[in-house]
C-alpha cells in the first residue's frame, strides 16, 4: 500500500463512515480525525516525491510531479484546517435548527466525498478520469449548496448544477477530442492513450486542427468550474447560499482544482501547436475575469457574494498569468494559487463566524465585530488586507511577481492590471471598514469561534510574504520547469 | 466519394445518425412532456444501435458494453425515472408555450450547418461516414444546449442536458470506437448519479418554488438584490405584484 492509496482511500473510506455517523455529536471529530490522516500522507507522499522526482503508479493509473503534488498537499491541509472550523460551526447550525439530523450527516459525508473526488482529479494520469473527477466533485457539492433547503440555497444549487453540467460536458468533448487525435497519431489498438504521460511525450505529433478545437472545447469546460467570466454566473450564489465550510473549500480548492486542469491540458497543447493560441485566449479570459469581477465588487450586499467575486478576480488572474506563460509568470500563478487559497478560506471561515454573530449576511447589519469579539474582527480584517495585496503578506509577493512577468513581455497591460488592483482593493474596503468598526447593534454577543484556522492560514501567507522557505522556492521551481520548461530563478 | 461507396453497416450508420439528429430536432420543437421524454429515449435508442453497429463493422468488442450501458441509461432507466417523476408531480399532460418556435427551428439548422463547418477542420484524418458522424455528434450536443436555454421548464432542460451528454458520447463512439472502458464506467457512474439528483431536485424546486418554470428562480440575481429596507416597502406596494 502506498502513500498515493492513503491519501485517497482515507477520505473515501471516511465519506463512507460519515455516511453511518455523520450526525452523531462523534461526527464532526471523525471528519477532523480524517483530514488529519490525509494531510500526513499527502505530506509523506510529497517529500517522497520531492526527494526522488515524479512518480508513476504501478498500471499507470496516477502521476504525481512537483506541480501536482504541491496542490494534492494544499488541498488536504485545507480539507483539514475547514474541517477543525466545521465542527463548532455545524453544531451551532444545528442548535439554531438550520440544519436536521439527516442533513449534518450528509454534509459529513459528501465533504469528504468531495475532498476524494478533488484528490483523484489531481492524481489520476488519465484525462478521463479526471474529467469523471470533476465531474464527481459537482455531484458531491450539489446538495450541500442546496443544506439549508431556502427557495436561495435551491435555486443557487440548481444553477450551480445546470451550469457546471453543461460546462463540463464541453470538457468531456474536448478530451473526446484529444482522444480522437491520439489515436490517429499512436493507432488505436492500445489502451493507454488517453494517459496524460503518454499524450505528453506524444504531443508534438498530434494533428493541431483537433487540439486546437480540443482546447477550446476544454476551456469552456474547466473555464466555467473555475468561475471565468462569462461563464462564472453560478459562483457567487453557490458561495453565498450554501453553508461557510462548503464555501472555504469551493474557494480555496475547488477552482484550483479545475485550473489544474486546464494548465494540464495547455501543457499538451503548447506542446502541439507550438503557437501561443492556448496562452492567449486563457489571458483573455483571466484578464476579463479579473476585471469584472473587481467591479462587481462594489456593488454587493452580501459578505460571501463580495469575498466569492474576489475569488473570481483572482482566479482570473491567476489564468492570466499561466497564460502568459514563460518561467516568472508560472512561478508567480502557482504561488498566487497557494496564498489565495490560503486567504480566502480564512476569510470565509471568519465570515462564518461573523455571520453566526451577527444573525444576518447583509453587509449592512454586520457591524462593530472589533467590539463584540475582537478575534473575529481583526481576523477578518487582517485576512481583507492580506488578500487586497498589502505587504508583507504573499499575496503581495505573487501579485508583484505577477506584474514584473507583465510588464516584460506585455508591457501595456500593467496598466489595466494596476487599475484593477485598486479597483479591487477599494471594493474590498467600502464595505469592511464598517463591518469591522463602527457601533455592534445592541444585544450583539459573542459566539463559540476557533480561530485557530486562521491563525495558521494567516501566519502561513505571512511567512510565504517575508521569505519563502528554501524547500518550497526549489519546490515551485520544480513545478515551474514542469509547466514552462525553464526555472525562473 | 459518393454515399453509396460505402459498405452496407457504414450507410446504416450514417442513417441511425441522421435519425438521431432528427429526434432532436423534434425534441426542440415539443412542447408536451410526455412526447418528450419518449423522443428523448428514442435518441437514445437510435445511438446504442449504432453503438452495436460501430462494433459489428469495427470489430470492437467492448463497444458491446458501451451500448449496453447507452441502452440501459438512456432507453430505461433516465427515461422511466423522469416519467415517473412527472406522474408523482402530476405535469404529465403539462404543455409549456414554446416562445418563437420558427425561430428556434431556424437557429437549430444554423447549429447544424456551423457543426459540418467545425467539422471540416478534421476531415483529413478520417474517412466519408466518419466525417458525417462528427458532425452530427456536434450538432447533437449543440442542439441539447439550445434546447436548454429555449426552454423554461426544468423538465425539458434536464433532457437537453442528457442530449448533450448522448451527442458526446456518440462521438466518442464513431470517431474513436468509444472511450477506454474504465472511463466510459465512470462517465455513465456520474450520468446515473446527475440524474438521481436531478429527480430530488425536482421536488425540492417544487416544494420551494411551486412549480418547476425556470423563469421563477429569479431571486439570486445581481440586478435584484434591493436593500433590506427597500425589499420590506417593495413588498407592500401593489406596483411590484402585477
Amino acid at each position: 500500500m502506498t502513500l498515493l492509496d492513503v491519501t485517497l482511500l482515507t477520505p473515501l473510506l471516511g465519506g463512507l463512515l460519515l455516511a453511518l455517523a455523520g450526525h452523531r455529536p462523534i461526527g464532526g471529530w471523525i471528519n477532523v480525525a480524517v483530514g488529519v490522516v490525509t494531510f500526513g500522507a499527502s505530506l509523506a507522499m510529497a517529500l517522497d516525491v520531492f526527494a526522488h522526482g515524479p512518480r508513476l503508479s504501478s498500471g499507470r493509473m496516477f502521476y504525481i510531479d512537483a506541480f501536482n503534488v504541491y496542490l494534492v498537499v494544499l488541498t488536504a491541509f485545507v480539507g483539514l484546517t475547514t474541517s477543525i472550523f466545521s465542527r463548532p460551526y455545524m453544531r451551532h447550525e444545528v442548535e439554531r435548527g438550520r440544519v436536521t439530523d439527516r442533513r449534518l450527516r450528509l454534509y459529513h459525508s459528501m465533504y469528504q466525498c468531495f475532498l476524494f473526488s478533488m484528490l483523484l482529479a489531481l492524481s489520476t494520469n488519465n484525462l478521463g478520469i479526471l474529467w469523471v473527477a470533476m465531474e464527481a466533485a459537482t455531484l458531491t457539492t450539489v446538495l450541500l449548496v442546496s443544506l439549508y433547503r431556502t427557495p436561495e440555497a435551491i435555486e443557487a444549487a440548481w444553477k450551480y448544477f445546470i451550469l457546471c453540467g453543461v460546462g463540463i460536458a464541453q470538457a468531456l468533448f474536448g478530451t473526446v477530442l484529444i482522444y480522437f487525435a491520439a489515436e490517429n497519431k499512436l493507432g488505436g489498438d492500445r489502451d493507454d492513450t488517453l494517459l496524460w504521460t503518454v499524450l505528453h511525450g506524444a504531443a508534438g505529433g498530434l494533428d493541431p486542427a483537433v487540439i486546437a478545437l480540443a482546447f477550446v472545447f476544454l476551456l469552456v469546460g474547466y473555464g466555467t468550474k473555475v468561475g471565468l467570466v462569462p461563464l462564472h454566473n453560478w459562483l457567487p450564489d453557490a458561495h453565498s447560499e450554501g453553508p461557510t465550510p462548503m464555501s472555504a473549500v469551493l474557494s480555496g480548492l475547488l477552482l484550483n482544482v479545475a485550473l489544474y486542469a486546464l494548465v494540464r491540458v495547455k501543457m499538451l497543447v503548447d506542446a502541439s501547436l507550438h503557437t501561443n493560441l492556448a496562452g492567449h485566449l486563457m489571458m483573455g479570459f483571466g484578464l476579463l475575469s479579473f476585471t469584472v469581477a473587481g467591479l462587481f465588487l462594489h456593488r454587493q450586499h452580501d459578505v460571501k457574494r463580495m469575498f466569492s467575486y474576489s475569488s473570481i478576480e483572482h482566479m482570473g488572474l491567476i489564468t492570466f498569468g499561466f497564460g502568459m506563460g514563460g518561467p516568472l509568470a508560472t512561478f508567480a500563478a502557482l504561488l498566487h494559487m497557494t496564498v489565495h487559497s490560503l486567504t480566502k478560506s480564512a476569510i470565509f471561515i471568519t465570515v462564518g463566524h461573523a455571520c453566526q454573530l451577527a444573525g444576518t449576511q447583509r453587509i449592512d447589519h454586520i457591524r462593530g465585530l472589533i467590539r463584540t469579539q475582537p478575534a473575529i474582527g481583526w481576523g477578518l480584517l487582517l485576512g481583507t488586507v492580506a488578500i487586497a495585496g498589502f505587504p508583507p503578506f504573499g499575496v503581495f509577493i505573487s501579485e508583484f511577481l505577477l506584474l514584473m512577468a507583465t510588464m516584460k513581455s506585455w508591457p501595456w497591460l500593467t496598466i489595466p492590471l494596476l487599475l484593477g488592483f485598486g479597483v479591487a482593493f477599494a471594493g474590498l474596503f467600502r464595505h469592511m471598514q464598517r463591518m469591522v468598526f463602527g457601533e455592534p447593534p445592541p444585544g450583539q454577543k459573542p459566539v463559540e469561534a476557533n480561530m485557530l484556522p486562521v491563525v495558521v492560514h494567516l501566519l502561513l501567507v505571512l511567512v510565504l510574504g517575508l521569505a519563502i522557505p528554501g524547500f518550497l522556492s526549489r519546490w515551485f521551481e520544480q513545478a515551474t520547469v514542469l509547466i514552462s520548461g525553464a526555472s525562473p530563478l | 466519394m459518393g454515399i453509396a461507396t460505402l459498405g452496407l453497416y457504414s450507410q446504416a450508420i450514417i442513417l441511425f445518425a441522421a435519425l438521431a439528429l432528427f429526434t432532436s430536432f423534434i425534441m426542440l420543437a415539443q412542447a408536451r412532456m410526455m412526447p418528450l421524454i419518449f423522443t428523448f429515449a428514442w435518441q437514445g435508442l437510435l445511438l446504442a444501435v449504432v453503438s452495436v453497429l460501430v462494433a459489428i463493422v469495427s470489430d470492437h468488442p467492448h463497444l458491446y458494453i458501451s451500448a449496453a450501458l447507452t441502452f440501459t441509461l438512456k432507453v430505461v432507466l433516465i427515461p422511466w425515472l423522469l416519467y415517473r417523476l412527472s406522474v408523482q408531480l402530476n405535469m404529465q399532460y403539462d404543455a409549456e408555450v414554446i416562445e418563437h418556435p420558427t425561430l428556434l427551428l431556424l437557429g437549430g439548422v444554423a447549429l447544424v450547418i456551423f457543426s459540418y463547418y467545425v467539422a471540416q477542420s478534421i476531415v483529413q484524418l478520417s474517412g466519408l461516414a466518419t466525417r458525417n458522424t462528427i458532425a452530427v455528434s456536434i450538432a447533437i450536443e449543440l442542439l441539447g444546449m439550445l434546447l436548454m436555454c429555449a426552454r423554461k421548464s426544468a423538465v425539458a432542460q434536464v433532457i437537453g442536458f442528457m442530449s448533450m451528454e448522448s451527442g458526446i458520447f456518440f462521438a466518442a463512439v464513431v470517431s474513436t470506437y468509444g472511450m477506454p472502458l474504465i472511463v466510459e464506467l465512470g462517465v455513465a457512474f456520474d450520468i446515473l448519479v446527475a440524474s438521481i439528483l436531478f429527480g430530488v431536485f425536482f421536488f425540492h424546486l417544487r416544494d420551494s418554488f411551486g412549480s418547476l418554470d425556470v423563469v421563477r428562480f429569479n431571486r439570486l440575481s445581481e440586478a435584484n438584490q434591493p436593500m433590506p429596507l427597500r425589499d420590506a416597502a417593495g413588498e407592500l406596494s401593489p406596483g411590484d405584484h402585477p
